[in-house]
């Protein structure tokens, strides 16, 4: 990497941890100097009590023995082996007496039976990543470590494959961190974002808090720039093909998702697709209309303005405030006179909402509490 | 009846010499494919040279540098207490500088086509790096490891002129297949010539044939993995 600075402090908890930013911001150097492909000038490295890293002490344990599973942008499986034997590469890290039934449980999970006899060059994309998936997993990792798993797939075989990547980390009690520049998985996936920036950390938190700030726009890219919301599956409207959700004791429409009743869902919420009013509208076309109020605005230099809102919890509700963007003019912001503390109106349009980022966390994932 | 001494002699010669530049040329071709050090074209310019220099050149300097007052002559007639000139021992190593090239040169091209980022999955997977060679390097470079043991081979029977300068013309000892033709064209004992003559020719079109059929299949097979 030549002179590259990088100079991180990440925490990682159990779940998912995400590593998002440009590409070049340095992600990549991360997982490598994690799996040991890549070695820090100075620092520690370590999962649970296992020391890794550590410069002072002058420990550097080799790949091999890091217990690190690794699941890179490129499949790299072994072209000489077939399916199965891929998989059972690293199973030697196991007790021998789990080797058989893990190995069919994760067949099973990415539904690899059918390739078992088969060769990586007779497989499609999106099947060799899946492939590559269980054989990480297989090593018996400590840690399972993803490079942009998805990104050289195309949309088709992402949706494909992200559900599976959504399971890993509760179902097979593994940490996972998640490399990605691509919002909707991280927003899909994702229960701790760190958002790394020209080798630094630029924050690091809950999707939902780090997404929702004014001042890391910038970093996410503003066209792009949303709030991340959590409400729960309230029921389905199926003549209107659309399901309703709950947040915070208000009803949210968005296209309708194979989501059961109850479950929690993520969604993205761009701020461009926020419009604010004073006072509810009537006779709208919008169906979402949520109670908020300003926490911040950033006028910046355009004619645009973003708004940093708190939905406020409904009556009899115990939830925290959510976090919502909204990209208004600055005209708007004058003639509505929003400053810091004015209650307002939110305004989302139900087709506004990508289906894709839509992503069910199911009934007793692992939330970290906050 | 011909004497098939020297026959064997050179299929000796020749299975010893690759074995032992097996042994030395993977490392050596693997280091050259991973180096960044500028002194990289100087090693393989060195490794280059016994395919441009004339085989009396070679041998001259090997004779020189394996006889008696040589250094490595020296160290092996203290050590063993027998000379190195003009023995198997030595023709073995005067073999090893000749064929070098021969066996270095697909190897290290094998290890710079090679997949590299297999390799980090294989050690990820936690295979040691023994391992992860036998298993996940070799495979990958067979075809090169093939083409480096038939070039190896074969060249080492083909050898003249350095043979003849280190190893001199000793029956069962130093006399391999080459020397035995050149003496029998000497004597004018052509059919001796002839029949030795025809079966190097013969077991060269045997050994040569299998490789060049392997790279044929091998671009079919480079097609459907890629």
């Amino acid at each position: 990497m030549g002179d590259f600075a990088l100079e991180v402090e990440i925490d990682a908890g159990p779940g998912v941890t995400a590593l998002f930013g440009r590409s070049g911001a340095g992600k990549s150097t991360i997982v490598n100097m994690l799996a040991g492909l890549v070695k820090p000038d100075r620092g520690t490295i370590r999962i649970g009590d296992a020391v890794l890293f550590d410069s002072a002490r002058g420990i550097d344990l080799p790949p091999d023995r890091r217990h690190v599973g690794y699941v890179f942008q490129d499949a790299r499986l072994f072209p000489h082996m077939s399916v199965e034997r891929n998989l059972a590469y690293g199973m030697g890290r196991m007790d021998p007496a789990h080797r058989s039934p893990q190995f069919a449980r994760v067949v099973e999970m990415l539904g690899l039976g059918a390739l078992l006899k088969r060769r990586p060059g007779a497989l499609s994309g999106g099947e060799r990543q899946r492939v590559a998936i269980g054989r990480a997993l297989l090593s018996n990792p400590r840690v399972l470590l993803m490079d942009e798993p998805l990104s050289s797939l195309d949309a088709q075989r992402k949706s494909e494959i992200l559900p599976y990547v959504a399971r890993l980390a509760t179902d097979f009690a593994v940490p996972v961190i998640y490399v990605s520049h691509a919002v909707e998985e991280v927003v899909r996936l994702a229960d701790t974002l760190v958002l790394v920036s020209g080798g630094q950390i630029a924050a690091i938190g809950a999707v939902e808090d780090v997404m929702g700030r004014l001042d890391l726009a910038p970093i996410t890219g503003r066209y792009e720039a949303g709030a991340v919301l959590t409400p729960r599956v309230a029921g389905h409207v199926d003549e209107h093909r659309l399901t309703r959700l709950d947040l915070l004791g208000h009803a949210m429409f968005v296209p309708q998702v194979d989501l059961r009743h109850g479950e929690t869902v993520r969604l993205r919420v761009r701020a461009r697709d926020v419009s604010l009013a004073l006072t509810p509208p009537q006779g709208t076309s919008i169906l979402n209309i949520l109670p908020a109020t300003v926490r911040e605005l950033d006028a910046g230099s355009g004619p645009h303005v973003e708004v940093a809102l708190d939905i406020r919890p409904g009556h009899g509700e115990l939830g925290a405030p959510q976090p919502l963007l909204a990209r208004v003019t600055h005209k708007s912001m004058t003639d509505m006179k929003l400053e810091p503390g004015t209650p307002v109106h939110a305004l989302i349009k139900a087709v506004a909402i990508d289906r894709h980022s839509l992503g069910g966390l199911g009934h007793g994932t692992q939330r970290k509490e906050r | 009846m011909i004497d098939m001494a020297p026959f064997t002699l050179s299929i000796q010669l020749a299975a010893v010499t690759l074995a032992v530049l097996l042994i030395i040329g993977t490392p050596l071709a693997w280091w050259l494919a991973m180096t960044r050090t500028p002194f990289k074209p100087v090693v393989e310019t060195v490794t280059a040279l016994p395919l441009v220099l004339p085989p009396t050149v070679l041998g001259f300097y090997l004779l020189v540098f394996l006889g008696p007052q040589g250094w490595a002559g020296g160290m092996w007639n203290a050590f063993f207490g027998r000379p190195l000139t003009f023995t198997f021992a030595g023709l073995v190593v005067a073999s090893c500088v000749y064929s070098l090239p021969f066996v270095v040169q697909p190897l290290q091209g094998a290890f710079e086509r090679l997949d590299r980022r297999t390799v980090e999955a294989a050690l990820t997977l936690g295979a040691s790096w023994p391992r992860t060679f036998v298993q996940v390097v070799l495979p990958q470079v067979r075809h090169g490891l093939l083409t480096a043991s038939v070039l190896g081979f074969a060249h080492t029977i083909g050898e003249f002129g350095v043979v003849l300068m280190v190893g001199g013309n000793i029956p069962g000892e130093t006399q391999v297949l080459s020397i035995a033709i050149y003496e029998h064209v000497e004597a004018l004992d052509y059919a001796a010539a002839g029949t030795l003559s025809s079966i190097l020719v013969a077991a060269s079109f045997v050994g040569l044939l299998p490789l060049y059929s392997q790279a044929r299949k091998r671009r079919k097979w480079r097609e459907v993995s890629a």
